[in-house]
């Protein structure tokens, strides 16, 4: 019987693992291309904010956003910056005055752990960022993000590696916007370089041209600030 | 001389503690340079630095004040004739939208200090004047308001846009 079984997970282990490598494969081709269907209104997102800049840019795009197709919206930042959520708050309280009671249902708010705070030690950082981890994924479940904006602060890397995993395991679809600081002239900061080299953002925006030039795939389309 | 008018040059470091910066415009050297500019008041929005600065001016004609935060900095910003900002994005634009002149100071003690590539840039455009601490003094002297180009403000419509038609929206 042990035998048997033994056997049966040797034959049964490359293939599950060739099965998740070809998914794998369709994942990374499958992002970046549009939804084959046209989109019916009301997608889950999920908007990564983080500390000063980041967040005041982040909240130029949502201002943008035509809030029934972008509904309802989870805002997600590091559990040591309550400022950054607190903006997203007043601006979804100033929605809320124009269209009822409706919309504040349709904005939930939430804290991350932050793999690594500044300054705290290596050896520490490896249980933190583990833990992050487990949070992030956890998070991903939960929301189910159909939809996900971020740009550059660290706390998005384990979300948008949760929310591939979930494309890979085809529990769940979501296409990930990546919109790189304008602050990053240059340079991609190390998020922004992660998502770009791993294909895991379906598009990436950068805010300057001579980093387009560097970096083809992404796209410029003006500044935000 | 009371009722001459006031020229005040705001300098502000965020929620960052940027002492270096707070010790350059607290220097006699700087202090005479803006004095020569015809600035008359000199407010330092301190943060979480350590350093603080003498409110006695000395000799100098010059009124000193600091304080470490306010959640209106913006007020402030409206009301100076010059602001000194550290390199975070949030106060280099804010100060453009409100059309100040602005000496943006590198903080370089950063470990990872990407922050001078924004300031670099829009100096380059001529939209600010980028410093550091030690060469501040310098920077008040040589600096020309005229040669200051205004900042058109950028908007987020068109990455919407292209967010939209990804997503098979009707744009």
């Amino acid at each position: 019987m042990g035998l048997d079984a033994f056997a049966a997970a040797c034959c049964a282990i490359p293939v599950l693992a060739s099965l998740l490598a070809v998914r794998f494969a369709y994942v990374l081709c499958r992002s970046g291309l549009p939804p084959t269907r046209p989109r019916a209104a009301g997608l889950r997102c999920l908007i990564v904010l983080g500390s000063g800049g980041h967040t005041a840019e982040m909240m130029n795009i949502i201002t943008e956003l035509q809030k029934d197709r972008f509904t309802p919206r989870y805002y997600v930042a590091a559990l040591t910056d309550s400022m950054s959520l607190q903006k997203a708050q007043v601006y979804e309280k100033s929605l809320i005055q124009g269209e009822g009671e409706k919309i504040i249902k349709n904005a939930q708010f939430m804290q991350i752990y932050r793999s690594r705070e500044v300054g705290q030690s290596y050896i520490t950082s490896i249980a933190t960022t583990l833990l992050a981890v487990l949070h992030a994924l956890w998070l991903i479940i939960r929301i189910r993000p159909q939809v996900i904006f971020c740009n550059g602060p660290g706390t998005c890397i384990p979300l948008c590696a949760s929310a591939f995993l979930l494309k890979v395991l085809g529990l769940g679809w979501s296409s990930i916007f990546y919109i790189e600081s304008i602050a990053r002239v240059k340079k991609l900061s190390l998020s922004g370089l992660l998502l770009y080299k791993l294909r895991i953002s379906d598009q990436f925006f950068v805010q300057w041209t001579q980093l387009q030039q560097k970096y083809p795939r992404a796209q410029y389309a003006g500044r935000l600030m | 001389m009371g009722d001459r008018e006031r020229r005040v040059v705001f300098v502000t470091v965020g929620t960052t503690c940027f002492d270096a910066l707070v010790k350059a415009v607290d220097s006699e050297e700087v202090k005479q340079a803006l004095l020569r500019k015809g600035y008359t008041d000199l407010l330092i929005q301190m943060g979480r630095g350590t350093y603080v600065p003498s409110k006695d001016s000395g000799k100098l004609n010059l009124q000193v004040d600091h304080f470490t935060f306010s959640p209106s900095i913006a007020d402030y910003i409206r009301e100076a004739s010059l602001v000194i900002s550290h390199a975070g994005s949030g106060s280099i634009f804010e100060t453009l939208r409100l059309g100040k002149p602005l000496i943006v100071v590198v903080n370089e003690d950063l470990m990872d200090n990407h922050q001078s590539e924004l300031a670099e840039e829009l100096a380059e455009r001529n939209h600010l004047f980028c410093s550091r601490p030690q060469t501040l003094q310098e920077t008040v002297e040589a600096m020309d308001l005229d040669a200051l180009q205004p900042y058109m403000p950028g908007e987020a419509k068109p990455v919407v846009a292209l967010i939209n038609k990804f997503l098979g929206f009707p744009v």
